[in-house]
């Protein structure tokens, strides 16, 4: 009795990737590499969900309403020194007065070297300053700020001793240095977008009669805003981030101290805080000692951090984004 | 005046007018150079070459220097800057180091490796953790870790070992280092994800269709082509650890003192100073003449680092555009 084989079909052919290798079978060296690479970023993302968990846990703890609106005082005690208006106000106005001084001279400069450049030794000379300002820690543009506005020439700007002695500690002071700190990625942001730019806008633009400026105001800029927009919030960013030039330019009062009797300028003259050294001074390592309202007040910071963070991400997403800036743009 | 500014301008004059824009920039350079060099002058004057070698005590240096008159003699501003230039290499080599191998392994796991959800928090976590201000992870570092270290990591033992000589509270190199290396980290892993997803993908699918595994295909062909973007973002993740100042002087124990690697395990404790943090830490001092022409001096030789760098940073560049790879 014999029995007919089952008909089997021919299996089909295997599309699509072959039998993956499992990393049981590779090297040792490459096993290894596989299991340090898997270390590595998950505990990278550990510690940042630690940091931000911490953060969160002692800024919610600590944060009360009433800190955000109270100027702070003097105080040995944490519960009557105060909150820190000032240093938020503070804070806002650094960043004011270090963007309107930047936004000019980095989309002027980038517009420049992208649309014209020419001497080229002039070009190059150019980015390559701008490279070293984005190299050089800001507690030496802190003290080259010093330097500069303690000349006899800057007096008006800050505060002037009986004696004669310029003080050259103010908000303008501490806000110029501040310009120079958003400068760098301002400056690379807007530049990259002009570059990415294609031609064919220009030659567009040139065809119709348009002059190179009138294409730069009218094709040009309105195509890279949103390049800007990312360089304005990577520039804020970084300057309400610092610390070395509000510790040394900005005389680390707790309160605004104006100078002279005219209003605003008197602000502007006179010193203050940010929020940044506001938690440098309630520290162990200031005077101050108040852990609990340094905690607040890096909360409120960080919040500010990762608003910021979403906006740049919000406006690559957006698409209009010509550079398609990646995360090196954002940090460098 | 104004109607000269609202017309369209000629183009002639709109050239100039932003190349002298861009001009300002390289003045502001060049004044930083200036200013910082004309204050430290006389401590170079004074000190010479020997200014950067070791001898001399900081502790009783500086307090001299602050004691001094407005004209002060000759004498006071003799300084031996060597402890704080070793606390300065020793932090900032040991971190960039350790942070170079744990931010090209992310990178790949980032890179290739994570699954796509894991991937799309990484990269914005990371990019928080770049821009975190310093001040926040100084703040974590002296109210969390450095009492950890002190009250549970040293040991009484320890502490009345070294008690004669230097006061372990905590604050130390190991905390430094530390904080250091999870500041720099994220710098250096968006750099070199960048360049590792420039690397052209055919050149890694050639290496597997040749039978390689996917992790040595990435290690010895994507890696290898984007070495230039690795050495670059070392030295941009050197200069940041140069020049770190307040996290530094919130964390090292602001001590004058250079930690001995002879010593053992204590000497993670130890406590030091660097360039940077010694700036923010005497700042208040700066009306004493020879104190301030010393910082700046200590201002002007990170100054001087970060120009070696960018120029470092500059040659090391070239070569990416063989690669078409974006630095």
């Amino acid at each position: 009795m014999s029995t007919l084989a089952p008909y089997r079909p021919e299996r089909p052919m295997q599309r699509g990737p072959g039998r993956r290798s499992s990393p049981m079978s590779w090297r040792w060296g490459d096993r290894l590499a596989l299991a340090f690479a898997w270390t590595a970023g998950i505990g990278l993302c550990l510690i940042a969900a630690a940091i931000v968990i911490y953060m969160g846990y002692r800024g919610l703890q600590y944060l009360r309403p009433s800190l955000l609106v109270s100027r702070p005082s003097i105080s040995t005690s944490q519960n009557s020194s105060g909150g820190f208006l000032d240093p938020l106000l503070g804070t806002a106005l650094l960043t004011l007065i270090g963007i309107v001084l930047a936004v000019p001279l980095a989309v002027g400069s980038a517009v420049w070297i992208a649309e014209y450049g020419r001497p080229t030794w002039l070009a190059r000379a150019v980015e390559s300053s701008i490279e070293i300002v984005a190299g050089t820690p800001d507690i030496v543009i802190a003290i080259f700020g010093l330097a500069i506005f303690q000349l006899r020439l800057f007096a008006p700007f800050s505060f002037t001793a009986e004696s004669g002695g310029v003080f050259g500690r103010s908000f303008i002071a501490a806000g110029a240095m501040m310009s120079l700190i958003a400068l760098p990625p301002l400056f690379t942001a807007t530049r990259d977008g002009l570059q990415a730019v294609p031609a064919h806008m220009r030659e567009a633009a040139f065809a119709l009669g348009k002059t190179r400026i009138a294409t730069i105001r009218r094709v040009l800029l309105p195509s890279v805003r949103s390049n800007v927009a990312t360089g304005v919030t990577l520039g804020v960013s970084r300057i309400i981030g610092d610390t070395a030039i509000v510790v040394l330019l900005l005389g680390e009062t707790l309160r605004f101290g104006p100078q002279g009797s005219v209003p605003g300028l008197n602000i502007l003259r006179g010193t203050g805080a940010s929020l940044t050294s506001y938690i440098y001074d309630n520290s162990p390592a200031g005077e101050g000692a108040a852990p609990q309202k340094a905690y607040a007040a890096a909360f409120v910071l960080i919040l500010f951090v990762l608003i910021l963070n979403l906006i740049v991400e919000r406006i690559g997403r957006s698409g209009s984004d010509t550079a398609g800036l990646t995360a090196a743009g954002a940090v460098v | 005046m104004l109607r000269r500014l609202r017309d369209p301008w000629p183009d002639h004059r709109a050239e100039r007018t932003l190349g002298a824009v861009s001009l300002l920039v390289g003045v502001v350079v060049v004044a930083m150079v200036v200013f910082v060099g004309i204050q430290a002058w006389p401590t170079f004057q004074h000190n010479g070459i020997s200014w950067l070698g070791p001898g001399g005590s900081l502790e009783t240096e500086i307090p001299n220097m602050i004691n001094s008159s407005v004209h002060p003699a000759a004498s006071v501003y003799h300084l031996r800057a060597w402890p704080l230039v070793y606390g300065t290499l020793l932090t900032a080599v040991t971190a960039v180091l350790l942070g170079l191998v744990i931010a090209v392994f992310s990178s790949i796991f980032i890179v290739e490796l994570a699954p796509a959800r894991l991937r799309r928090v990484a990269i914005p976590v990371i990019r928080l953790l770049a821009s975190v201000p310093s001040v926040i992870y100084g703040l974590i570092g002296i109210l969390v870790l450095v009492p950890f270290v002190g009250n549970d990591l040293v040991t009484a033992g320890e502490k009345a070992s070294v008690q004669n000589v230097v006061e372990l509270t905590g604050s130390g190199v190991l905390v430094t280092v530390v904080i250091l290396t999870v500041m720099i980290t994220p710098i250096m892993i968006a750099l070199i994800c960048e360049a590792l997803v420039s690397v052209p993908r055919s050149w890694r699918e050639g290496a597997i269709a040749l039978g390689v595994n996917p992790v040595r295909a990435m290690l010895a062909v994507t890696l290898r082509a984007a070495r230039p973007a690795i050495v670059a973002a070392a030295v941009l993740a050197t200069a940041r650890a140069l020049g770190e100042a307040i996290m530094i002087s919130m964390v090292s124990g602001s001590r004058s003192f250079a930690p001995k690697p002879v010593d053992g395990i204590i000497f993670l404790f130890e406590p030091l100073r660097t360039l940077a943090s010694s700036i923010v830490d005497y700042h208040e001092n700066l009306s004493a003449p020879a104190l301030k022409s010393t910082l700046y001096a200590f201002a002007f030789l990170l100054l001087f680092s970060a120009f070696v760098l960018s120029i470092g940073g500059y040659l090391i560049k070239l070569p990416l555009r063989r690669y078409q790879v974006r630095g």
